[in-house]
């Protein structure tokens, strides 16, 4: 017997019960899709989170004020307990470290800004011109604030698109002057929208200059430094830089945590990773139960052809031809069942994608090789029993069957 | 030398606690181009002796050489490779397969065997023209009445061009009218040089052979060769 003709003998003998077939391939269907729509689930959910991560730029290390690990004795650690606060000063000096090429530090608090009568309650985030551009947020009218000293509080502003809407509606809203807190402050620009974004949206907020929040304020600490290095491999050494500036600074005790984006990617990767891997194997569970029933179809259909099989083998069948039969009919339900169940779990993860469109819910590669190759596995393993017994009938028994 | 040559065979099946005896102390030769009948009473053991000499079945003691060869001592596989390209079995329920089609269930040996598609499709064809079922080719068993299912069977059973044709009842399931036709049907491939043996009831299908063995309790109780079978058979 060919191959072509085993193949040919098989499908024939699947399409020759047509319900049982629907069934066996329905049940395997059901269990790839699982794992596929599953899957696409979870490596979306972890493609969504670590994309809102890299969103805030792979090469930026975020400096906060304290610590959170535990360090030795050192002299710093007389003289006081608390940390030192993050200051302008210190922004400007990490500035000087050779890997660094960007600087912005934050101020944040909350007030009012009111235009024309119009009043909210608005975040007023205190900054430098350099934080467009290391968040890689774009100015959709007018500029961003203006590149100058530090210390000096220039009366303008920069306000996020919601904002604009709610505060100015069709007019423009460059050169406009509006009330924030007891500042007068000329509206230099408006952000473009942001959408959705696990870091921090910007529709909402009024950007100044870091020195004319820290007045409004009434402060001169920083809520944080948000640090760009060279590129990504610069990262280590930089940290390495900015700790000994900072140390040099807070007389000689590193009172600041350093964060970058790399280590909170890598967590949050690998967790959802595991998650994702969680589900994929619970989904998988389906796929042995589709196995099992594809062992009970196909004894079914060796009982169920009792008198063919002795035909054939009065036909000169040997027990491989008949072995090879069965498994192929075995082989063929799994895979049929296994492409519709990979059409089905993308139509699914279609659906998810059209539900949630933030969410990029893409079954991985390997689940999909791996749903298809369990399938096709278990649907063999479990049709050897069968086969075998198939091949081992007796043939003059099997022929008084009817 | 025979073309079967069975001594000393044995066949015994263990029904729980008791033996059955099918066949006892069985020797018998039959020549290429025979045309025997197999009689007798229910239970005297004619398709014991039809599956033995179908190699469907081993006997628990004595030989079996078939043209020359001991084939009891073959294995399972060797023994369907012989099934393949010596036996033809002809069957009381036809036994084609229902979801293929005529042409294509007599084309089954040829797809075991192994042969390639276009030398099998002119096979089929030439077997079709041969026992008037050309426009049958396409039906599904279902769709043939019960001699046309029979030739179907028949034109399978010498697809492969055995040397011997085993037929268990072969007209059992059909009338009368039918019967004789694929009685005829046999009887030609007989006379085609063929070795035609049949198991049946039926004596007026008996009285045909030219030769007869009589079974009884699993033994031969006579064996009658008739020099006029020839005569009646042409007639």
């Amino acid at each position: 017997m060919t191959p072509a003709d085993t193949l040919r003998f098989a499908s024939r003998a699947a399409l020759a019960y047509p319900l049982r077939t629907a069934l066996m391939v329905l049940a395997m269907a059901i269990g790839v899709a699982a794992v596929v729509v599953l899957t696409a689930l979870g490596d979306g959910a972890r493609r969504y989170v670590v994309g809102q991560f890299a969103s805030l730029g792979a090469n930026l290390v975020i400096v906060l004020p304290g610590r959170n690990q535990t360090g030795g004795v050192n002299a710093g650690s007389f003289v006081t307990s608390t940390p030192r606060d993050l200051t302008v000063a210190d922004a400007s000096a990490l500035l000087r470290a050779p890997l660094v090429t960007r600087v912005a530090p934050l101020s944040l608090g909350n007030s009012e800004i009111s235009v024309g009568g119009k009043l909210r309650e608005v975040l007023v985030l205190g900054t430098t011109a350099d934080y467009v551009d290391i968040r890689n947020y774009h100015v959709a009218a007018g500029q961003f604030l203006p590149r100058e000293d530090l210390g000096r509080a220039a009366a303008v502003a920069v306000i996020g698109d919601t904002l604009r809407r709610e505060l100015f509606g069709n007019e423009p809203a460059v050169g406009r002057m509006a009330r924030i807190g007891d500042h007068r402050l000329r509206v230099v620009g408006v952000m473009a929208p942001s959408g959705q974004g696990l870091g921090m949206n910007t529709d909402e907020i009024v950007i100044v200059p870091v020195a004319t929040a820290q007045a409004m304020f009434n402060t001169n600490t920083l809520f944080r430094i948000m640090v760009e290095v060279r590129n990504r491999e610069a990262i280590v050494p930089a940290q390495r830089e900015m700790e000994k500036i900072m140390r040099a600074r807070h007389e000689g005790e590193l009172d600041v945590t350093l964060i970058t984006q790399d280590a909170v990617l890598g967590t949050f990767d690998r967790i959802l990773g595991a998650l994702t891997l969680a589900v994929a194997g619970i989904a998988a569970i389906s796929l042995a139960v589709a196995g099992i029933l594809v062992m009970n179809v196909m004894l079914v259909a060796v009982t169920q052809r009792t008198g063919e099989i002795g035909l054939l083998k009065a036909l000169g069948a040997s027990g491989r031809h008949i072995r090879l039969a069965f498994l192929t009919e075995a082989a063929l339900l799994s895979l049929a069942g296994a492409f519709v169940g990979f059409a089905l779990g993308h139509l699914g993860a279609w659906g998810i994608r059209l539900t949630w469109p933030v969410l990029p819910a893409w079954p991985p590669q390997w689940a999909v090789i791996a749903a298809l190759g369990t399938a096709l596995t278990t649907g063999l393993l479990f049709g050897v029993m069968p086969a075998r017994r198939a091949a081992r009938l007796d043939p003059v028994q099997a022929l008084m069957k009817r | 030398m025979a073309q079967i040559e069975l001594s000393g065979i044995e066949r015994i099946f263990r029904l729980g606690d008791s033996e059955v005896h099918a066949l006892r102390d069985l020797s018998v030769s039959i020549e290429a181009g025979e045309y025997v009948a197999v009689m007798g009473p229910s239970g005297s053991g004619k398709s014991t002796l039809l599956n033995l000499l179908g190699l469907l079945d081993r006997p628990d003691a004595g030989h079996y050489r078939l043209e020359g060869r001991d084939v009891t001592t073959l294995s399972a596989d060797e023994q369907a490779e012989v099934r393949r390209a010596r036996i033809g079995f002809v069957f009381q329920s036809f036994h084609l397969v229902p979801r293929l089609t005529a042409a294509e269930n007599i084309a089954l040996p040829l797809m075991l065997a192994g042969v390639a598609p276009a030398e099998r499709a002119s096979r089929v064809e030439r077997a079709l023209k041969d026992f008037g079922l050309e426009s049958r080719a396409g039906h599904r068993p279902e769709e043939l009445s019960g001699g046309q299912r029979q030739r179907v069977a028949i034109a399978r059973a010498t697809i492969m061009r055995p040397a011997m044709l085993l037929a268990d009842e072969p007209t059992g399931n059909l009338d009368r009218a039918t019967g004789q036709e694929v009685t005829a049907l046999l009887e030609a491939l007989n006379a085609g040089g063929t070795t035609l043996i049949v198991v049946t009831h039926d004596p007026s299908m008996g009285a045909r052979a030219r030769r007869q063995l009589l079974m009884e309790d699993g033994a031969l109780r006579q064996d009658v060769r008739r020099a006029d079978a020839a005569a009646t058979a042409a007639g």
